[in-house]
């Protein structure tokens, strides 16, 4: 099966390993992931005021080449699939911001919401199945406990991301069984690592990736998953040293190519 | 001055989509805001203050900055009041006001490091300016 | 032809305020068939019923339109004031200028116009009408209280009292209901089950009374006066008539790991059981699926040690056929799942507990003996936290949109009964409104505050997690303008509760309409709040509505008069406004039978001479004591044979043309 594929900015740049094993895993895993000719950056975070219309358009331009392609639209990082994703949604339901955005980049045909937005993680869950992934193994994580942290963009809101139980989610936690590992279960892995407030605020992130990886730890977790950029850069730069030793923190495609023996 | 503040709370409301009528005051919104400590107005009186059009102080409150946009308030809210969204739509009004811009270009090379994602960059501009 | 009046009524200034009465009683003068117009002040008042009734003989009248308020409201009235002037009661109509028009329109000359386009339609309308005589049918005396909760219990004591045989049908092995699962009540703190228990046992011995219990409704035909219902008893494993209910079968039983539904799942029984000590009847039911007998055909303990030999391992299902005059619903109410609210760990932490598993917690024959422990590791909390709201008061589709109604009280009742069992232990509770209106109730929640010290917090819990074996409680205080944070031992959820899942399914066999909650509906919300829509169908306790415990026996009492006057009636005048088949027309396509509700319509094969030759067909006829009148057979019938009497095709026509005249 052929995915068009969005990797995002930060995939290109400092996030290079998420973007990397996931590719080869995929392609270990028969799924071919032809990227997006010409895409642009997503801006990275959704414009909540609806007459914001020139933030959505490169949303819109993926998602329409998409159609075009006749394809569905695979991301990775939680930024841009939670972005693309609702965007997407606008498009299907708000009739101002279909209007605007179709008068504005007048396309051949107008995109009324048409693509399918997949994250790798529902593609690895409902495309591969993860009873493959688990036959697949060649080098199992057993024994290893791994806290899946979830962060806000994959969950929330439910009623547009419709990804998973935002309070109680198991997507991830399932994966890391396939992996071999045991998944351990925490309170604070739905709550947010500070986002962007890092920039101008490293205390407020700090203690919100405190009581992240001291939840994390306290549940006996010895590494953390991710798909994220931006709480990866948290967990790490704002994590205090001690905590930092004790509990790594990977993207969650690391750890698929490495059982995987990629 | 009235009048502005009534303007500007009708427009708040109207690009925010949000029904502020809709809010029963259970404060579900500020029992779970993660961002709460640092703000000085919680997010529960963003949707009263908006409700009696009480925006100058909300224009020139520290939580615009402080929301996380995490959507926690959004997906808790017992009523479907999405509070994050009210709070950027009084951060988008007031950023597109003349210098209201938070985050300038000349400042952003002392704030760069080797690690730091242009996820955070590109999501600091769209939050802080315009 | 006709000799009609008409009656305007003012209702006080309710129509004439809006309306120009004048303008309607001329307008009337005018239309075919009138010889009589006239207004009065309070057309239902005794003096206005007068005028009619002198009108009705002075000017030989055949039949009245009166336009007033709706039918719903002095229908009747009028009906029985043509009557007793010797009209045929069914040579009244009535044209609801109040609802319809004056109370919906603010512009006068608008509301005058459709005043007269109302009245004019009710003329044209009774131009055609016929007399009609009302048939009768027998009641059958004895009622059917379907569920066995405290509802059903007090309808059928006071059914029976009145002198009528009652069948209570539960569908657990138990009467009782949730209040036998209930620790104390609240404003009075008696004991539930001190107070339950007797009323069970009057129940089980009343001579009127038959429990049929561990058994389900399986369908139900006929109408009020005359409903057949099976009822399907489960098969209990067990001989009802001979067990002496000693126990002994539930002691040896070797399969104890199924979990006690009336401990809430707080701990275990055996796969042979009686629900709890008070259970009546005392008989034990097997539980099939945990049953080592029935899953692998070894064992059979229980046969072996019945001093009674009462196990039966080859009972099978039964249904019993009964004839019922009235039908009591008292279905209750269970809480409903917390799976959309998993910010507060319900399914995370075993201390995360509902309202009705600290019932069971707090009572003395619960898991624990009456001892407050935390479920995880059994220890004498410190801090407890109650959220009021779980799932009630919720638009986003995750709750309930409705309050629950009895959440804030048996919140109130549970912090005050801990504080004062326990001083040691903080008891928090976050509220959003505190609802206490009823006698004693809100002296009742300010003694919780004042006199217990109970710690009242204006706001919600956000989100709890559970960290090292302890609970933090993140919640926002309101009135302080902050977020708070409390590190419990345990929380309690007062969980929203919704109406159980047989009433969906009874509602579908009864015909009783039930909203979108699946609460059944009542007849009125206002003056018939005990009768269903549906004649002989009565409802009891919270398959209704939320309520508490007072206001459900009073409900029940209510329902039950309602039943008693029923049954005290030899005879039902049934509705004359029924359906009828033109067989000379009727093409027998079947199609009114498919969509009549009621099941009121049969085909039978008859002899007819057409063009001086015998032929058989197969024509529709109408069960005129089934059919409730309905009309949807006279929509389908694509020949014109199906007509409903007092409202036949030609004056629906005629009332449609007089508004488009």
């Amino acid at each position: 099966m052929t995915f068009d594929y969005y990797p995002g900015c930060t995939l290109k740049t400092k996030a290079k390993e998420l973007d990397i094993h996931a590719r080869s895993a995929a392609e270990a895993l028969g799924i071919k992931l032809e990227e997006l000719t010409d895409w642009q950056c997503c801006g990275a975070v959704y414009p909540m005021a609806k007459d914001e219309i020139a933030t959505r358009l490169s949303s819109v331009r993926a998602l329409a080449a998409s159609r075009d392609n006749g394809r569905d639209l695979l991301t990775l990082c939680s930024a841009c699939h939670h972005v693309i994703k609702r965007v997407n949604n606008d498009m299907q339901t708000d009739e101002e911001i279909r209007t605007k955005v179709n008068n504005y980049m007048s396309p051949e045909t107008e995109y009324h919401g048409e693509t399918k937005v997949v994250h790798y993680l529902e593609m690895l869950r409902d495309t591969i199945g993860f009873d493959t992934i688990r036959q697949r193994a060649v080098k199992p994580l057993t024994g290893k406990k791994i806290g899946a942290y979830y962060g806000c963009l994959l969950l929330r809101p439910n009623k547009v991301m419709a990804f998973d139980n935002p309070e109680n989610p198991t997507v991830l936690e399932d994966f890391i069984r396939a992996l071999g590992a045991e998944p351990v279960i925490y309170p604070y892995r739905n709550e947010c690592c500070g986002g962007y407030i890092s920039l101008e605020n490293n205390e407020l992130s700090a203690k919100k990736c405190d009581q992240i990886t001291v939840s994390a730890l306290e549940n006996k977790a010895d590494m953390l998953i991710t798909a994220c950029p931006l709480c990866m850069y948290n967990l790490d730069a704002n994590t205090n040293s001690e905590h930092k030793t004790k509990l790594p923190i990977v993207y969650f495609t690391e750890l698929l190519a490495q059982v995987l023996d990629i | 001055m009235l009048q502005k503040q009534q303007l500007q709370a009708e427009t708040i409301r109207r690009i925010s989509g949000v029904n502020t009528r809709k809010c029963m005051k259970c404060g579900k919104c500020t029992a779970t805001c993660p961002a709460h400590s640092e703000m000085d107005i919680s997010p529960h009186r963003f949707v009263s203050m908006v409700e009696n059009n009480e925006i100058d102080a909300l224009m020139s409150s520290d939580s615009l900055w402080k929301c996380l946009s995490c959507f926690a308030c959004v997906e808790r809210c017992p009523r479907g009041v999405e509070p994050a969204n009210l709070i950027e739509a009084v951060r988008v009004t007031a950023v597109r006001m003349q210098n209201r811009n938070r985050l300038l270009p000349e400042n952003i090379p002392s704030l760069l490091n080797n690690k730091l994602p242009q996820q955070a960059l590109v999501s600091a501009f769209r939050k802080y300016s315009k | 032809m006709q000799r009609i009046g008409v009656f305007v009524c003012w209702c006080g200034t309710n129509i004439a305020a809006t309306v120009d009465i004048d303008t309607v009683v001329e307008a009337m003068k005018r239309e075919p068939g009138v010889v009589h117009s006239s207004d009065y002040q309070y057309m239902c008042s005794e003096a206005g019923q007068s005028r009619i009734r002198n009108a009705i003989k002075e000017h030989n009248l055949t039949g009245i339109v009166v336009c007033a308020c709706s039918p719903r409201m002095h229908e009747t009235t009028f009906r029985k004031a043509a009557k007793a002037a010797g009209l045929n009661e069914f040579m009244v109509e009535i044209a609801n200028i109040r609802e319809h028009c004056a109370w919906i329109h603010k512009d006068r000359t608008e509301a005058t116009e459709k005043a007269v386009v109302l009245a004019r339609t009710a003329v044209a309308k009774l131009n055609l009408n016929k007399p009609l005589t009302p048939g009768t049918s027998d009641v059958v005396k004895r009622a059917l209280v379907i569920g066995g909760g405290i509802a059903g219990i007090q309808s059928a004591l006071d059914i029976a009292e009145a002198g009528y045989q009652v069948d209570i049908v539960e569908k657990e092995p138990t009467i009782g209901g949730k209040m036998a699962q209930l620790d104390k009540t609240f404003p009075t703190l008696d004991c539930a089950a001190c107070i339950l228990t007797p009323k069970m046992v009057e129940a089980a011995q009343h001579d009127n009374i038959n429990l049929i219990t561990y058994s389900e409704v399986d369908s139900v035909s006929g109408f009020v006066g005359n409903f057949t219902v099976k009822i399907r008893k489960k098969a209990r494993s067990v001989k009802a008539d001979i067990c002496s209910g000693c126990g002994i079968c539930t002691e040896k039983c070797p399969s104890k790991k199924a979990k006690s539904e009336f401990n809430m799942g707080l701990n275990n029984r055996s796969a042979i059981y009686i629900p709890f000590a008070q259970a009546i009847p005392n008989v034990p039911v097997i539980d099939r699926d945990q049953c080592i007998k029935f899953k692998t055909g070894k064992c059979g303990l229980c046969a072996k040690v019945c001093p009674a030999d009462a196990i039966d391992f080859s009972q099978q299902d039964e249904i019993i056929e009964q004839k019922y005059g009235a039908v009591v619903l008292a279905t209750g109410f269970k809480p409903i799942k917390l799976d959309n609210f998993d910010e507060y760990s319900y399914a995370a932490s075993q201390d995360v507990i509902t309202s009705l598993e600290l019932e069971r917690i707090m009572n003395a024959a619960g898991p624990t003996g009456g001892k407050l422990l935390r479920p995880s590791d059994k220890k004498h909390p410190h801090t407890m936290v109650f959220v009021q709201c779980v799932g009630s008061r919720d638009t986003t589709g995750c709750g309930k949109t409705y309050c629950s109604k009895i959440c804030c009280m048996y919140t109130a009742k549970h912090a005050m009964l801990i504080r004062e069992k326990y001083p040691d232990i903080d008891v928090h509770v976050f509220y959003i409104d505190v609802r206490t209106p009823g006698k004693n109730f809100d002296e009742f929640y300010r003694r919780a505050a004042e006199d217990y010290g109970v710690n009242y917090i204006k706001g919600m819990v956000g989100k709890v997690a559970p960290t090292n074996g302890k609970l933090m409680v993140q919640g926002s205080d309101l009135i302080a303008d902050r977020q708070v944070i409390i590190e419990a031992d345990m929380v309690v959820l007062a969980t929203a509760i919704e109406p159980d899942q047989t009433a969906k399914s009874l509602a579908t066999m009864l015909t009783a309409s039930i909203d979108t909650n699946n609460f059944f509906t009542e007849a009125h919300p206002k003056l018939r709040p005990v009768e269903s829509p549906t004649a002989g169908v009565f409802l009891s306790g919270v398959c209704q509505g939320p309520k508490d415990i007072p206001e459900t026996v009073a409900q029940a009492s209510a329902a039950a008069v309602k039943v008693v006057g029923l049954l005290s009636k030899d005879k039902l005048v049934s509705n004359p406004c029924v359906a009828g088949s033109n067989e000379l027309l009727c093409n027998g396509c079947s199609n009114c039978q498919h969509v009549c509700p009621y099941g009121a319509i049969d085909y039978v094969e008859k002899e007819f001479r057409i063009n001086g030759k015998i032929k058989i067909r197969r024509v529709a006829q109408v069960n005129e004591a089934v059919c409730q009148g309905c009309g949807a057979c006279t929509v389908v019938c694509p020949s014109g044979a199906m007509d409903l009497k007092g409202f036949t095709n030609q004056q629906i026509m005629a009332e449609v043309d007089a508004i488009c005249r």
